[in-house]
């Protein structure tokens, strides 16, 4: 295996017509925030039965794939697999990223955002939201720590510890994430330890598939050889993900399932809570996990780039579904004050919560992707993130080996 | 709001007041059911020697009456925008149906004032606290708005204010982007006064309200506590919740 190049993507007018794509999404974003803050969150959505709406899907979506897109870094730094070193560095790069664009739409949707320093000074450190302000922004520096690690010459050989931490930080980074809904006691839904594990194991599967399609847009924008050996490993390893994701899911739901206390909010997800019913099985279950798995395991199209592709994106897809009908369909679900009675009052005890997403929470969302892509463009672009080739020869290293016996 | 209408709602408070205080003498000549035993003196501070409670008698609520919720929107001003999905609602009237014998009940239900507080446990910024003396309440001033307490609350007992407001009560501030839920009255509290609820309730002479020290063993509502079974919502949390109930 040749010694890895690291160049730069190349400027000028096309770099800068992209830059100016993402910019109009941020600015829309930031417009929505603008709107919404000043007229009050009454234009949104969400009301006082439905308190998170959109904006937390996206947001706690891109905080979880943002430590998933760390893996690959792990991958290499801390389990030695140096298939992956090419791409520990935009790994890095893309987990600070993915966090930068959740915690913006997280803080934009606040009721009061311009009390950040509120937040970033008085701390109830039994809260795990106060926790996760450390973690988010401490994962931040362990991260940046860990690229200078990789990318300063001289600082190689703290490579391995940096990276370690930075394992650790994003496994506690995302129990904590998992934990905002695993520690309420309030909601059927919720209260359960199973949500940091699963939500560990779901930061694998969508930080993997945004890495692939990440790499794949770069790769081709910027005309460098993507060779299929790395391609290939890593859409095996979004599939175990994906599989393992579902496990997690089954488990969950089937505990539900066998306590009878828990039957109605099973019920509710599973069969007859309309849009939450139907993207839990249609986009979740079936386009955002069985359909990629038949695309990255079946033996033509999962050779095919242009499917991997596709796969990709449809576990993102699945994943933003998975979050609306934890975070949404979670709350929809009415609480159970009074076991056995029916309830009714004028502040909607005892029925569905009513939630359609508004068009400035939406762009509020999409602004917090435009956000990470964004800031990954320019990371590329401004420092030294990309090998300047992933063909097969440049990052297998037994691939002239294979080749010889291929020719001989 | 002009001057004008502000005079309206002191007008309005000062009738209501007088109106409650005369029923009051009505009822029991020579007691002030509005009064509270064991209010601090002003220069003290909040003790937990003194655990502020509510007993609510369900047997004595009419079915219909909304006394309570109406006296918790005046008194605070939760007027709100004719849009019942965003407005703020401390207090509400809520209907139970048996599914299996078919028995209706009506209750008033509000914050809970919980000794182990949810909503003070998730609060990042400290925002929501409890007092000593046991009232929950939301520090309007670090509250950020993330809406975690809300999440938090077995009771669904807080609202978010999703638009500007104006005319507030001096004594009971507000404001959009922070998240508010009954105080227990603790302007009134303080000064030895019940929540206005409660008064409201006793003054129409349904009497379904009772509000003391639960730790002073002669209060009115530790002795009915200690002569009725009573019950807390929810009581598998383990919260040891400020109101209890009677007849559910």
């Amino acid at each position: 295996m040749k010694q890895q190049e690291f160049k730069e993507i190349s400027g000028g007018k096309p770099f800068y017509m992209v830059l100016g794509f993402f910019g109009l999404f941020v600015l829309a974003a930031l417009g929505s925030a603008w709107y919404m803050e000043h007229n009050g969150h009454w234009v949104t959505g969400m009301n006082n039965q439905i308190v998170w709406g959109m904006p937390h899907v996206f947001a706690v979506f891109l905080i979880v794939a943002a430590s998933g897109a760390l893996n690959v870094a792990s991958i290499s730094s801390v389990f030695q697999k140096t298939a992956y070193k090419p791409l520990a560095r935009l790994s890095g790069l893309l987990a600070i990223a993915l966090l930068v664009g959740g915690l913006a739409v997280l803080v934009l949707d606040l009721g009061r955002p311009d009390r950040l320093i509120v937040a970033m000074t008085y701390y109830n450190f039994k809260s795990i939201f106060a926790w996760n302000i450390i973690l988010y922004t401490g994962f931040m520096v362990v991260v940046g720590i860990y690229l200078w690690m990789m990318m300063e010459r001289k600082m190689n050989r703290f490579t391995k510890v940096a990276g370690f931490s930075a394992f650790i930080w994003r496994l506690i980074l995302t129990t904590g994430t998992g934990s905002i809904f695993g520690f309420l006691v309030a909601r059927s839904a919720y209260d359960t330890a199973i949500m940091a594990p699963m939500f560990i194991v779901m930061s694998f599967s969508f930080g993997l598939a945004i890495f692939i399609l990440v790499l794949m847009g770069l790769y081709n924008w910027s005309d460098r050889p993507l060779g299929d050996s790395i391609l290939f490993k890593l859409k095996n390893l979004l599939g175990v993900f994906v599989a393992s994701v579902l496990y997690f899911v089954l488990a969950y739901h089937l505990t539900n399932l066998y306590i009878t206390r828990d039957h109605g909010v099973e019920e509710f997800i599973l069969l007859n809570g309309g849009v939450y019913t139907s993207l839990f099985w249609i986009v979740q279950v079936g386009l955002g996990s069985l359909v990629p798995l038949a695309l990255l395991y079946s033996p033509s199209t999962g050779q095919s780039r242009g499917w991997i592709g596709i796969a990709s994106l449809l576990v993102i897809i699945g994943g933003l579904a998975q979050m609306y009908v934890i975070i949404i369909g979670g709350q929809a679900f009415p609480m159970e004050l009074f076991p056995g009675k029916e309830v009714s009052s004028a502040f909607y005890d005892g029925v569905v919560g009513s939630y359609t997403p508004s068009l400035p929470e939406i762009v509020l969302g999409i602004g917090g992707v435009a956000i990470a892509l964004a800031a990954t463009f320019v990371g590329v672009r401004v420092l030294r993130f990309l090998p300047s080739s992933l063909a097969d020869e440049a990052v297998d290293p037994h691939y002239s080996a294979r080749e010889a016996e291929a020719t001989a | 709001m002009s001057e004008e209408s502000n005079i309206d709602i002191y007008r309005r408070r000062f009738l209501s007041g007088t109106a409650s205080a005369a029923a009051g003498l009505a009822v029991a000549p020579g007691v002030m059911l509005t009064e509270v035993a064991n209010a601090r003196p002003a220069d003290q501070a909040v003790t937990s020697e003194v655990r502020w409670g509510m007993l609510i008698d369900t047997n004595k609520c009419d079915n219909g009456c909304n006394d309570c919720v109406s006296a918790c929107n005046e008194e605070h001003n939760l007027g709100g925008f004719d849009r019942p999905a965003t407005d703020a609602q401390w207090i509400r009237t809520v209907t139970l149906k048996d599914k299996q014998t078919g028995n209706v009940q009506t209750l008033p239900l509000l914050c809970q004032h919980c000794e182990h507080p949810p909503c003070v446990d998730v609060c990042p910024t400290g925002a929501s606290f409890k007092r000593e003396d046991g009232i929950v309440l939301v520090d309007k001033h670090i509250c950020i708005g993330c809406r975690y307490c809300m999440m938090a609350c077995p009771y669904k007992a807080r609202s978010f204010i999703h638009e500007k407001l104006q005319d507030q009560m001096p004594y009971s501030p507000r404001g959009k982007g922070t998240v508010e839920s009954c105080t227990f009255c603790v302007h009134r509290v303080d000064e030895g006064i019940t929540p206005a609820c409660v008064e409201a309730c006793t003054a129409e002479d349904h009497n379904a309200m009772t509000f003391g020290d639960m730790n002073d063993p002669d209060s009115e509502i530790s002795q009915q506590l200690e002569r009725y079974s009573s019950r807390q919502i929810r009581a598998d949390l383990d919260l040891n919740t400020g109101v209890r109930y009677r007849g559910i």
